[in-house]
């Protein structure tokens, strides 16, 4: 429904372009918004683990008589969604119907907003291979969801589930400044995180939270070819997949002289292709009027000024903070990615709150991107751990020359693991012998008075015994009464006993 | 049967001073309700065993001393496209037969809170599709002054029901006339009120921009009271407004000589039945007598509105409409075997005639391609009439016509001729399209015997105003 406009220049530059066609590259995307209710009605919006047909009431069934009701929540979410993409919202914007039937859509139409919508305009920017790319927004417009329709393969009869119905999405819709798979993904995985750090969305890709459809053609020319639009993809992997394989087979057909046909298709993730769904020819005639249920939205500007003072912070004030400690751009997105991934953990809090109370931020981004990232990504239940105490005790250790930067990492992993060693780290840490001698010279004279009153075993190790060397470690660590680094101690005891 | 229900007012004091009680006053409707059924059809669902019940929860909260409200014990009926929790509500269409309300009209909840007990639902036209009843699926609605005759509609059976004194009051719902029209034919008052004056939640949509919420009444204040517990916003419909500060009841005497009236010259052009504008001149004659200003008004949109008005109507009706497909209530087709045979089936058999015509129509004016010279062109006119009636409202206080261009017509005369039936709006249609308060009044009886009926417009919001100036009219009818 996107109005397209002509690609008026070839643009300037275009990297690594094997055929002789430019792709041109536009996309909608579908972003769920995180409202407690739907977009028109009291009922819980969160279908993701509710029975079918749980989280319903009259108004999404579409009884008779049930008039909709606009869930302020989801403007406020608009709001914010505006200004992450750089744009204050429209002051005035007003709702449609968009009609056809199909079971899952209970009142034969779509609340969407189609000639006034709330956003139009904004950008997104990101960077590819160390280049900064712009993306214009075309429009963006609040929309109800339609239910659930499964079809169970062997049974003659089909299942709708209405949770999902009255859902509010926000589609935002692109211009078609992409030129590339890589582009499109960059693009979707920037948007993806715009709006989750905007909190717009809970961004659960799984679950369908952010749904890309791109349009794709080719030209040789400075006009626009037919296009193609693949549906419903909801992960990076298979927009960059799709546009991939679009660009391939429409090129084979232009090199063969065949006709791109426009039309909607569908990603089959099991053959890694796009599908014919319909052709545009016979699309359908959505006969789109005003809704007369529904005044249209009006916005103070007082109340865009209240939204913009209480924005969270996004990816840019991110990308700046962390490039400022000196991460690098791959670490930050890490950090940026996990910050929405994993939300619970809430890293990019810690990290806030590190950098504001003047700590070493540097050094916990390092853990955070080397170590807690990575231990999550495997196991998920370790996001609920209470870090704030987890890093400010390690960073108490590791400022007080306690800890090794190996055994930093073992002591991460183990306090995450465990929530008796969280409570306990340093008991904990001195108990698995991760502390080491703070003053190495004092360790030093330490084990020097050992080989001097224990020339036998250092006789023994000289002759090749390894026994005598782990008892002479042993009398070390007596001594220091565990707190050596029993790897330090051994090196010492053979660097001394090697100078003797 | 005759109108013999004294006033609201003096009934809900009768029941909470003991000299009456709801239960006697539900068991005399219900009486009546099942007595003219044969004979007049004017009901299509009797609700005996849950209005015996509320009547009894009336009577037990007055014995406790406990105030059940402005309208305690009061029988009504409601058109059948209001939702009554746990009853079947069917807006005389078979499509919706077997359907169990599972939830209640807002505009109900508001009466039931002030302590009326709903007693029947009446017989409409299907969807309030049409002018006479004629389109129920449950037969014809009679006139209660010659039952050859039709009853008007859609809101036929409400009417028939206060004209044959079967309530006090009953409800009706009016998107281009169907509250004021069937009141006009049956000799009873009906006011449509400003657009968004009463929620429309849990009222079965026609057009959505345009459908109102009214009573159907034997006298204006009875009409007052009713408005006054059923109006202000309702969360659950965006589209609604506050009511008056000062509310519609308590309507002190209007200063005649204070008042402007426009008389609108375009609704005497249009066919007019002699009897119809001899008695409307008369009427006209006796304001001017008691100090009136009376001039006439040319509205030249008005002309335009009946075209626009079967352009937007059909459209949301086509749109209201589409969620009735066999899928989750109503009729459903079991025989069946694919999806587009059941929408095809359910629909085709579900419903009549009169919804198909205009499901066809606003289907037709809102495809792409014809959208523009219809919808978008009837929006404009739209636009052009609510402009008229401003600038009209700006030199008068009220606007009067004519309700309809004749009394009751035939049963039968003009179903076979949809265009026909369609001009018998062509009166009322205006007011919904610019959504200002009309109200229809009695105004005398032809030579034949059958009531004529006045229309009184006022602006926006005005409806206190409007009332006050419908009981003037009133008064000065009732001075033969």
């Amino acid at each position: 429904m996107a109005k397209k406009k002509a690609l008026n220049k070839w643009p300037k530059k275009v990297k690594t372009m094997s055929s002789k066609y430019l792709p041109t590259i536009g996309i909608e995307c579908h972003v769920q918004l995180r409202t407690k209710t739907k977009l028109f009605s009291g009922a819980d919006n969160d279908a993701r683990t509710a029975k079918p047909n749980t989280l319903i009431n009259h108004i999404d069934f579409g009884l008779p008589g049930a008039l909709p009701v606009f869930n302020r929540e989801a403007l406020h979410l608009a709001v914010r969604a505006a200004l992450a993409l750089g744009v204050e919202p429209q002051l005035f914007s007003t709702f449609d119907r968009k009609h056809y039937f199909y079971p899952d859509l209970p009142m034969g139409y779509q609340i969407t907003q189609y000639d006034q919508p709330v956003i139009i305009g904004g950008q997104v920017e990101y960077t590819l291979n160390g280049e900064l790319k712009r993306v214009s927004i075309t429009r963006a417009h609040l929309e109800a969801d339609a239910g659930k329709s499964s079809h169970p393969g062997t049974k003659d009869y089909s299942l709708v589930d209405l949770n999902r119905a009255g859902t509010p999405l926000l589609e935002i819709v692109s211009e078609p400044d992409m030129h590339s798979a890589a582009e499109a993904r960059a693009f979707a995985e920037e948007l993806y995180l715009l709006m989750c750090y905007a909190e717009v969305t809970d961004g659960d890709l799984y679950h369908g939270n952010m749904r890309f459809d791109v349009n794709v053609s080719l030209s040789d020319n400075d006009k626009l070819g037919v296009r193609s639009e693949t549906k419903n993809l909801n992960s990076f992997r298979a927009v960059e997949k799709a546009v991939d394989y679009e660009i391939k087979r429409q090129s084979e057909l232009l090199e063969r002289n065949q006709l791109v046909v426009q039309e909607t298709r569908g990603w089959n993730e099991a053959k890694q292709k796009t599908i014919p769904q319909r052709s545009k020819e016979n699309a359908d005639d959505y006969r789109y009027m005003p809704d007369p249920d529904l005044p249209p939205i009006e916005i103070d500007p007082k109340y865009i000024k209240q939204v913009e003072s209480e924005m969270p912070k996004l990816p840019a004030f991110w990308r700046n903070e962390l490039s400022a400690l000196g991460l690098s751009s791959s670490q930050s997105n890490i950090l940026l990615e996990a910050g929405v991934n994993f939300a619970e953990a809430k890293y990019m809090d810690l990290v806030l709150d590190f950098s504001s109370r003047g700590l070493n931020t540097k050094a916990l981004v390092n853990w955070l991107v080397n170590v807690d990232i990575p231990l999550v990504k495997t196991d998920s239940s370790l996001i609920r751990t209470d870090r704030n105490k987890l890093y400010l005790d390690v960073l108490n250790l590791v400022e007080a020359g306690k800890l090794s930067s190996t055994n930093t990492k073992e002591l991460i992993a183990a306090a995450l693991k465990s929530s008796e060693v969280l409570s306990n780290i340093s008991a904990y840490a001195s108990q698995a012998g991760l502390l080491q001698q703070s003053d190495s010279s004092q360790l030093e004279e330490t084990i020097k008075e050992i080989l001097f009153t224990n020339a036998e075993a250092v006789k023994d190790v000289k002759a090749g015994q390894d026994k005598a060397i782990g008892f002479l470690i042993g009398q070390v660590m007596a001594k220091t009464s565990g707190q050596a680094n029993p790897e330090v101690a051994r090196q010492l005891i053979e660097k001394l006993i090697k100078q003797a | 049967m005759q109108q013999d229900w004294p006033t609201l007012k003096e009934l809900a004091t009768a029941v909470k001073n003991g000299s009456s009680s709801a239960i006697d006053l539900t068991h005399r409707a219900l009486e009546r309700v099942e007595r003219q059924q044969k004979k007049y059809n004017a009901t299509i669902l009797t609700l005996k065993e849950a209005a015996l019940k509320r009547a009894e929860a009336i009577d037990r909260a007055i014995a406790e001393g406990k105030d059940p409200g402005v309208l305690a014990g009061i029988p009504f009926i409601a058109k059948d496209n209001f939702l009554i929790l746990n009853s079947e509500t069917r807006a005389a269409s078979n499509i919706l037969s077997g359907f169990i309300a599972p939830y209640q009209a807002s505009a109900i909840n508001a009466l039931e809170r002030a302590g009326a007990v709903c007693v029947a639902k009446a017989n409409m036209d299907a969807f309030a599709h049409g002018a006479s009843t004629e389109n129920s699926d449950f037969g014809v609605t009679k006139n209660p002054y010659d039952t050859s005759r039709v009853a008007g509609g859609s809101s036929g059976g409400s009417a028939a029901s206060v004209a044959l004194g079967l309530v006090p009051f009953a409800l009706g719902t009016d998107t281009g006339g169907s509250i004021r029209q069937p009141a006009a034919f049956c000799g009873v008052v009906g006011l449509k009120p400003t657009y968004g004056l009463v929620s429309r939640n849990g009222v079965i949509a026609m057009g959505s921009s345009l459908d109102c919420i009214g009573p159907i009444t034997s006298r204006v204040e009875d009409a007052a009271l009713v408005l006054d517990v059923m109006s202000g916003r309702d969360e659950l419909d965006s589209t609604t407004i506050e009511k008056d500060k000062l509310g519609y009841t308590n309507l002190e005497k209007l200063k005649l000589d204070k008042v402007k009236i426009g008389v609108i010259s375009e609704y005497f052009e249009q066919g007019l039945d002699d009897e119809v504008k001899a008695k409307l001149l008369k009427l006209l004659k006796k304001l001017e007598a008691g100090g009136a200003k009376v001039s006439n008004v040319s509205l030249p949109s008005t002309k335009l509105a009946l075209a626009c008005y079967y352009i937007i109507a059909p459209a949301e009706v086509s749109s209201n409409l589409s969620r009735y497909d066999g899928i989750r209530y109503g009729y459903s087709d079991r025989d069946a075997n694919d999806l587009e045979q059941t929408y095809l089936n359910s629909r085709g058999k579900g419903f009549g005639k009169e919804a198909k015509r205009r499901i066809i129509i606003g289907t037709f004016v809102l495809s792409s391609g014809y959208y523009d010279a219809y919808y978008k062109k009837a929006m404009t006119v739209r636009t052009k009439i609510i402009n008229e009636f401003d600038a009209a409202f700006k030199d008068y206080d009220y606007l009067i016509g004519p309700v309809a261009p004749t009394t009751a017509f035939k049963i039968g005369e003009k179903s076979k001729d949809p265009l026909q039936m369609y001009l018998a709006d062509v009166m009322t249609v205006a007011a919904n399209l610019a959504g200002i308060p009309s109200i229809s009044l009695p105004n005398g009886l032809d030579e034949k015997g059958l009531p004529i009926g006045v229309q009184l417009m006022a602006g926006r919001q005005n409806d206190r105003n409007l009332l006050l100036m419908a009981k003037m009219i009133e008064e000065v009818n009732s001075h033969a």
